[in-house]
């Protein structure tokens, strides 16, 4: 008898192609794409079985870099495409990556609705507050004040914060990471992946031409410990270069606080634990922004809940179960008939 | 005229008619689609062959008694074959002021308009816009009106199941029913059984309508009717033997598209958006879960046409469905299925445009953007459902060419079509010819663009294949790699291969044959679609009368048949009957330079076999 031999381990470099890779130089995306194809080889994905799907935009080149099947769609529409590709086949692992004009303007009703309806898709919004495929105009999470090619005087309308519209809308798993955290993004990635439902990601990304810098207020060296906190189900809320920070929740108020410890009584009892199930905390720590807060990263919200696609699979497989109904002589006789002599 | 009342009196002789056209006409909520679709049954049950429409106001719930609100449903019957549902009415019933308003002008000249008096209250007349009651001045002067108060009799037929006033006028239509059946001598069983099995659950409501029906029923055996009214024999058609249902276009489409999966091998994913009047398809899709028929209920049209093509990606048969102006906003989407061939089935049941337009009235003006309508060269087959029964075959045939050339087909049908309905005979499934699809599954020089020589489609790849991870998209893609590509050439030697492929489709088509007398006639008429039936029957009264005209219909509008032109070539004349502005007529004279001429009307009803012939007779005239 044949023994074989366990096939070899994919690396990170099985999960590229052979074609160029066409961002700018020093386009946070590169990071990305390292990341995903790191992600990939370390959950032993199998490439065959493999889908991204993207729309229009510099992120929607995605999927021509990774040796999966892949899908460069239409503007926006990515998600929509994705939720008809696992209806027709439940068993593919697909992945949506867009921007943040692709998924929150031009898509963001297919955003919603497939997160809302939870297939079982792993959606990486790449947010860069701009647009930058078509040069640099201003997008629905560029800050007030944004100047750009179509708002010289600087934008004036209310940006949408990607991961409290995916908690607003239901989402069951929300999460957030950035091009330059190369250990914490896989991490965030692998939950997502494991997550059965519509997991969503967004993804700080530097734009490297068109808005250079626009996060650098919690990712550079010098204040990153400062400004950001790494959320962990179970685990204290603490941030800060010696873990000296912590969030309270105000119960009178009903919002999170920013303590130190040893100051003002406060130990590490008053700190509140992160509960990745707890849709209210999530949302308070999707809210938080510097200099007040620090930027919470990691999975903000994960609870299981039916996927859609499975779902539809379940009411057909009940109504395939007995065969003898699906016969189509007989369907095209049901209802009244009548025999011409 | 008096009102009639209830006096016995013998059963007279019958009158003879080879056909009849009747109307129900009544309020939205008294119940008017279901008086016509039994008279259809019971009419096809006694042998006639027989077409219907059904024309329903736009608001769900209109305001009682208002001219927007009635809802009517027309049948024609006879001896001899039936090609539309009638140009005039012999009969209309209306049941309230408001019916009669708007459907008089329809009825034939000493035509018979029954009446329910009863609903002709000071009330409803001033809603239907009437200051003097019509049935109690000369107005209908040059009608047969025949006047029962029809709503007092039903309360009494149905006292004894003790429902409340209102309850009891909800059997009103079939005590006009009744009266109809009595008239046409037509067997009353066959409601009488629907009626017990409907409302099973509610005996006494099943009595009660029952009970009208019989009352309507022996109102006419036994009442003092009009002399002039007299009752009248329909005698059977002859008609091909076999089994037959009646069927409306939405479901005969539905049935060619579940029909043609199965030939093909395939899972549907039917991804639609709710939209009159193509709804009724999802509705239909959607209860054949046991095909294992995935249906998808989008956020918006653009979804459904996008989630379609990500299941044809992932190897099931997509489909999406819509009217006009859903279509519309489907086309970029179209537009990558082009692009990226993958199949893809696209059905337009088209209403009255531009914008939302009439979202219940049938119009045929959406061939320009099936045909021509999206960004950049791109061209995809459209073929057209010419009767309620054809959509069987035409859907098939959506399927067949979609899934064998790898291209988006869309299928042009209409509202009328959609609705209609008309006997078919119901086809063994078995009969159909197979076209099994076959997905590539060789890595060996294995390209995602690398063309079939004889049909130019690419290979069709289900992701979880292994060895062939391969990516597509929207950008251009270089020939056989379908990797992105800029390279000028490469886009011009692209654009044409994709022309070419669905110009190629025309040698997978029949010839057009001529459906109705010769090549070479004085005129020929050409048309497309649902004026199928009314055209038929127009060429055929002409060549009776001694006119040399001849009928041909259209299935393939792109590409187009690969002998039209020659066809066409042969004819002095051509005459182009379409309900929008001459679209196929703009498109025979781009394609052929042929001086065709149009015939149009856009009224939101199809065409009258009366407005036909004499058109055809304008042009032999002259």
């Amino acid at each position: 008898m044949n023994v074989q031999s366990p096939p070899e381990k994919l690396t990170a470099r099985d999960f590229a192609t052979d074609q160029e890779v066409r961002w700018c130089p020093g386009c946070g995306d590169y990071a990305i794409l390292k990341g995903v194809q790191n992600t990939l080889a370390q959950l032993e994905a199998d490439p065959k079985n493999t889908v991204f799907v993207s729309g229009i935009g510099c992120a929607a080149r995605f999927p021509y870099y990774m040796e999966t099947y892949g899908f460069h769609t239409i503007h926006g529409r990515s998600p929509a495409v994705a939720t008809g590709v696992k209806l027709a086949n439940p068993e593919l692992d697909v992945w949506v990556v867009g921007g943040d004009g692709d998924m929150l303007s031009i898509g963001g009703n297919h955003t919603m609705h497939a997160i809302r309806r939870n297939v079982d898709l792993q959606i990486l919004l790449f947010n860069n507050q701009i647009y930058g495929l078509t040069k640099g105009q201003y997008s629905p999470t560029s800050k007030i004040g944004t100047k750009s090619p179509s708002t010289p005087l600087g934008s004036i309308d209310n940006p949408v914060s990607a991961a409290q519209f995916a908690l607003g809308v239901g989402g069951t798993f929300i999460a957030r990471s950035s091009d330059i955290l190369q250990k914490h993004l896989p991490e965030v990635l692998k939950r997502a992946y494991k997550h059965k439902g519509a997991s969503f990601v967004e993804i700080f990304q530097n734009c490297i031409v068109y808005n250079d810098g626009v996060f650098k207020h919690f990712t550079e060296k010098t204040v990153q410990d400062e400004m950001q906190i790494h959320v962990e189900h179970g685990e204290p809320l603490l941030f800060g270069k010696e873990k000296s920070k912590g969030l309270i929740l105000n119960k009178d108020e009903m919002r999170l606080e920013v303590v130190t410890l040893g100051e003002n009584g406060v130990t590490l009892e008053d700190i509140a634990i992160h509960d990745e199930t707890n849709r209210g905390l999530a949302t308070m720590l999707a809210q938080m922004d510097p200099p007040d807060y620090p930027v919470a990263l990691g999975v903000l919200y994960a609870a299981p809940g039916a996927s859609y696609e499975t779902s539809v699979h379940a009411q057909i497989a009940q109504a395939t179960k007995d065969a003898d109904k699906a016969d189509l002589n007989k369907l095209l006789q049901r209802g009244q008939t009548w025999t011409v002599e | 005229m008096s009102e009639v009342a209830a006096v016995e009196r013998p059963e007279e002789n019958r009158q003879e008619v080879e056909s009849a056209v009747v109307r129900f006409a009544g309020d939205s909520g008294d119940g008017m689609q279901l008086t016509g679709s039994h008279f259809t049954m019971t009419a096809a049950i006694a042998g006639n062959d027989l077409a219907t429409f059904p024309d329903f106001p736009a608001e769900i719930r209109a305001p009682a008694g208002t001219t927007f609100g009635v809802s009517a449903f027309q049948i024609n019957f006879g001896a001899r074959k039936i090609m539309t549902s009638g140009d005039l009415l012999d009969v209309l019933v209306v049941m309230n002021p408001a019916a009669l308003v708007t459907n008089l002008a329809d009825v034939k000249p000493n035509g018979i308009v029954i009446a329910d008096s009863g609903a002709f209250t000071a009330r409803n007349l001033t809603k239907a816009g009437y200051e003097e009651n019509p049935l109690e001045d000369s107005s209908l002067d040059g009608y047969r009106l025949v006047k029962i108060d029809m709503s007092r009799l039903t309360v009494e037929a149905v006292k004894e199941f003790g429902l409340s006033n209102k309850e009891a006028l909800r059997s009103k239509n079939m005590w006009a029913l009744g009266v109809v059946y009595w008239m046409y001598g037509r067997k009353r069983q066959a409601s009488i059984d629907w009626l017990e099995t409907k409302f099973a659950k509610n005996p006494d409501i099943a009595k009660a309508n029952i009970a009208a029906l019989n009352a309507g029923h022996a109102f006419g055996e036994t009442a003092e009717m009009p002399a002039e009214l007299g009752t009248y024999e329909v005698e059977s058609a002859t008609i091909e033997p076999g089994l037959y249902r009646t069927i409306t276009g939405a479901e005969s489409v539905s049935l060619g598209l579940l029909a043609g999966s199965l030939l093909a091998d395939l899972k549907i994913a039917f991804c639609s958006y709710p939209i009159t009047p193509a709804s009724a398809l999802l509705h239909q899709l959607a209860r054949m879960k046991e095909f294992g028929v995935v249906t998808f209920q989008a956020e918006d049209e653009i979804a459904a046409a996008a989630a379609a093509i990500g299941a044809s990606y992932a190897g099931s048969l997509g489909i999406t469905s819509s009217s006009g102006p859903g279509i519309a906003l489907k086309m970029e989407a179209i537009g990558l299925a082009i692009a990226t061939e993958l199949p893809l089935v696209v059905i337009n049941s088209q209403r009255a445009g531009p914008s939302t337009g009439l979202p219940t009235k049938t119009e045929q003006s959406d061939l320009y953007q099936a045909v021509y309508g999206r960004n950049g060269d791109a061209p995809m087959p459209v073929i057209s459902v010419s009767t309620p029964s054809d959509g069987y075959e035409v859907a098939i045939e959506a399927v067949r060419i979609a899934t064998k050339y790898m291209t988006p087909v869309m299928v042009l049908t209409d509202g009328y079509i959609t609705n209609a309905s008309e006997p078919w005979l119901i086809p063994d499934a078995g009969d159909s010819e197979r076209f099994d699809v076959e997905f590539r599954t060789d890595p060996e020089n294995f390209q995602p663009f690398m063309r079939d020589d004889e049909t130019l489609a690419r290979p069709w790849v289900k992701p979880g294949t292994p060895d062939l991870m391969h990516r597509i998209g929207g950008i251009e893609r270089s020939y056989d790699s379908g990797h992105i590509s800029y390279d000028p050439e490469n886009h011009q030697k692209m654009t044409d291969v994709r022309a070419a492929k669905v110009l190629g489709i025309a040698n997978d088509i029949p010839e057009q044959t001529v459906e109705v007398g010769e090549a070479g006639a004085k005129l020929g008429v050409v048309g497309w679609g649902s004026t199928y039936g009314p055209i038929n029957r127009a060429v055929n009264n002409m060549r009776d009368d001694g006119l040399d005209v001849a009928q041909i219909h259209l299935r393939y509008i792109w590409p187009l048949p690969r002998n039209l032109g020659e066809l066409l070539g042969t004819f002095d004349q051509i005459l182009v009957p379409e309900m929008n502005t001459g679209q196929l007529r703009t498109l025979l004279r781009d394609q052929y330079l042929l001086p065709a001429e149009g015939f149009n009307k856009v009224n939101g009803k199809p065409f009258l076999i009366g407005e036909l012939e004499d058109a055809i007779r304008a042009r032999l005239e002259k």
